[in-house]
């Protein structure tokens, strides 16, 4: 369902041009569980933008549930994005005068959702990430791990097609992080497609497949037979 | 995404930053309010000036010296000498005239006049009795110039309430008592009754002589500065301005009309005159009140400007959550018209009171004008579409992993 052929991206600053990315080329399969990983400066952030319809690559094709996305304008991006991707951010990026509740709303606001519905979906995802009891809360009042936590509802209410997580655990402390990996895992085993970024080597262990990036090239793609399997379910 | 969504999600925003949207809705309060308190400052200078000119009497007709357009040279209109006192008398005589009930010969200068240690520049009327029926004004006590005092030159002369309390003090009787004008002793045998006006309409700023007494005694002429006419009714207005006219241009020997050496106004061609001017000064303050909006509307594109750079992130989340250009767009843009159009509220009241306040204040009726506070509306609100379109399309155009990436 998401295949990526041959794709290159190139900054050009003033007459200097930066490959990002050179020649990538792999496929994702509904359902699994992919961790990118590689060093700064590797290409990973790059890609994921790509992936995430945030920006088009400068050659290659992304082919994502059989639209070409490399070729869409702006305004179909982002029905894309809002449709077909779930975010998941490192610094979470939930609006901080919203309630938790609201936060998770956002999206569906954007498509067109009636509100009853859109109540009723965002209190069934944020039950789903343990937070029923604080809905009502600001971000500022929720710890790192509960923000990412609401980050994650917000990136499952519209049933993505994949969710896209950039460092999800990068800003948490390592006991809530392993709390986002448990839900992580439980989703790709309800049923949902997974990428995460990460340069942390045990994080990227919580997924089935790895690809190591380094200096825009895949230089590893495969199977993590060792995947860390998080026993303890959230509190 | 509705636009009640959009507007309380706005509200919200907005309130956040209590005094930053205070001092930008402040610049469409001064803009709005200051249109609309001068605006209706202007209608009601207009409706006084109107209902002055309107007490005068409907009937009235002025013939003043000097054309009003004459081909080639162009003199100061009132400037000749052309009028005299027996073309008032040939007028009230001739039978072809039919259609004038009463003449009022008139000279009038500006001068100054003294009594003991007090002094005061006014205007001087050289009148006849007929004045005081054709100016419709009344005598409070004493009595008004008699036909025998104009005959007889005799130095006498009737005060205006305003002169009265320039010259003598208020609330003082003047009567028997001597004012000097251009080294005449003159006795004041009459005061009149107040007609109200203010500054340069002031109705009450005057000192009737007898206009022979002016003519010869005070300023050594024989002209007339102008006849007041008083039509039979408001019908025949134009057939008396005409026959006056013929009249007159017969008696002058001067053969057609582009060659008249005088001008017939009726009360209507003084109102119409008036109101085009109180109308120009009315554009003109509202013009310069404008200006004030256009600064405020600057005041709230800065502000607009501040907060999409400050909401940079927040642009780029949206996009990412699949906000398309124009929601970003109407997003706000919302913030913007709320903005000007709370401002265009408030201003409105604010104009309302103060234009009541001012207009109590210089003694001039209170105009409400409805048309102006809707008008203020829809300004307000086009002031926050065009002045938030150049911040809603900057925050629409922002690439999302730019703006996510942002510090």
């Amino acid at each position: 369902m998401i295949s990526v052929k041959h794709i290159s991206k190139i900054y050009k600053m003033d007459s200097i041009e930066t490959v990002a990315l050179s020649d990538v080329s792999f496929e994702i399969k509904k359902g699994e569980f992919v961790a990118i990983m590689g060093p700064s400066g590797s290409g990973k952030s790059t890609l994921m933008h790509i992936l995430g319809a945030l920006d088009l690559p400068t050659s290659g094709e992304y082919i994502l549930d059989g639209d070409n996305v490399g070729h869409l304008d702006e305004d179909r991006l982002a029905e894309i994005r809002n449709k077909k991707i779930g975010f998941v951010f490192q610094a979470y990026n939930l609006l901080p005068r919203l309630s938790a509740l609201k936060n998770v709303v956002l999206p569906m606001i954007y498509a067109g959702i009636t509100k009853e519905e859109r109540m009723e979906k965002a209190k069934k995802y944020l039950k789903l990430v343990g937070l029923e009891d604080r809905m009502y809360y600001s971000p500022g009042q929720l710890s790192g791990g509960q923000q990412q936590r609401v980050a994650i509802a917000r990136a499952l209410v519209m049933n993505p097609s994949i969710i896209l997580a950039d460092e999800p655990t990068g800003n948490i402390a390592s006991v809530q992080a392993e709390e986002i990996m448990a839900i992580f895992q439980k989703l790709n085993e309800e049923g949902h497609t997974i990428i995460m970024i990460t340069h942390e080597a045990d994080i990227a262990h919580h997924a089935k497949r790895i690809i190591h990036l380094r200096d825009g090239k895949i230089v590893e793609d495969g199977n993590n037979y060792k995947q860390r399997r998080v026993k303890r379910i959230r509190n | 995404m509705d636009f009640r969504e959009l507007f309380f999600e706005g509200i919200g925003t907005l309130t956040l930053n209590k005094t930053r949207t205070g001092l930008a809705i402040l610049g469409i309060v001064i803009g709005i309010g200051s249109v609309i308190a001068l605006v209706s400052l202007g209608q009601a200078s207009q409706q006084a000036v109107q209902s002055r000119i309107e007490s005068l009497g409907s009937n009235l007709l002025t013939v003043r010296p000097g054309a009003i357009n004459q081909a080639g040279v162009r003199g100061a209109a009132g400037g000749r000498t052309s009028l005299t006192l027996d073309d008032a008398k040939e007028i009230a005589a001739s039978p072809q005239i039919t259609t004038i009930s009463k003449v009022s010969p008139e000279f009038e200068r500006r001068a100054q006049v003294s009594t003991g240690g007090n002094n005061t520049n006014t205007e001087i009327m050289g009148a006849t009795p007929t004045y005081a029926e054709v100016h419709k004004v009344n005598i409070a006590s004493g009595s008004f110039i008699s036909q025998y005092d104009v005959d007889s030159m005799a130095k006498v002369t009737v005060l205006g309430p305003q002169v009265v309390t320039d010259l003598f003090g208020e609330n003082t009787n003047p009567i028997g008592q001597t004012i000097r004008i251009s080294g005449q002793m003159l006795t004041v045998i009459g005061v009149t009754e107040s007609k109200g006006g203010t500054g340069f309409m002031n109705q009450d700023d005057i000192v009737y002589v007898p206009l022979t007494t002016a003519q010869k005694q005070l300023f050594g002429v024989n002209y007339l500065s102008s006849i007041a006419l008083e039509a039979k009714s408001q019908e025949v207005m134009l057939d008396a301005q005409n026959e006056v006219g013929y009249f007159l241009l017969a008696r002058h020997r001067l053969s057609d009309p582009s060659q008249a050496d005088f001008s017939i106004m009726s009360q209507q061609d003084i109102l119409n005159m008036a109101t085009s001017t109180t109308n120009t000064f009315t554009t003109l303050l509202a013009g310069i009140a404008a200006i004030s909006l256009l600064v405020g509307g600057i005041g709230i594109m800065n502000i607009m400007l501040v907060t999409v750079t400050e909401r940079t992130r927040e642009i780029g989340l949206r996009k990412a959550l699949g906000a398309k250009k124009k929601a970003i767009v109407s997003q706000f843009l919302i913030e913007a018209v709320i903005l000007t159009f709370s401002g265009g509220v408030i201003g409105a009241i604010v104009g309302i009171v103060a234009s009541y306040f001012i207009s109590n204040f210089i003694d001039s009726p209170f105009v409400f004008s409805p048309f102006s506070i809707t008008l203020a509306f829809i300004v307000s609100a086009g002031i926050g579409i065009i002045f938030g379109w150049y911040p809603a399309q900057k925050a629409a155009n922002l690439q999302p992993i730019e703006a996510l990436r942002y510090e």
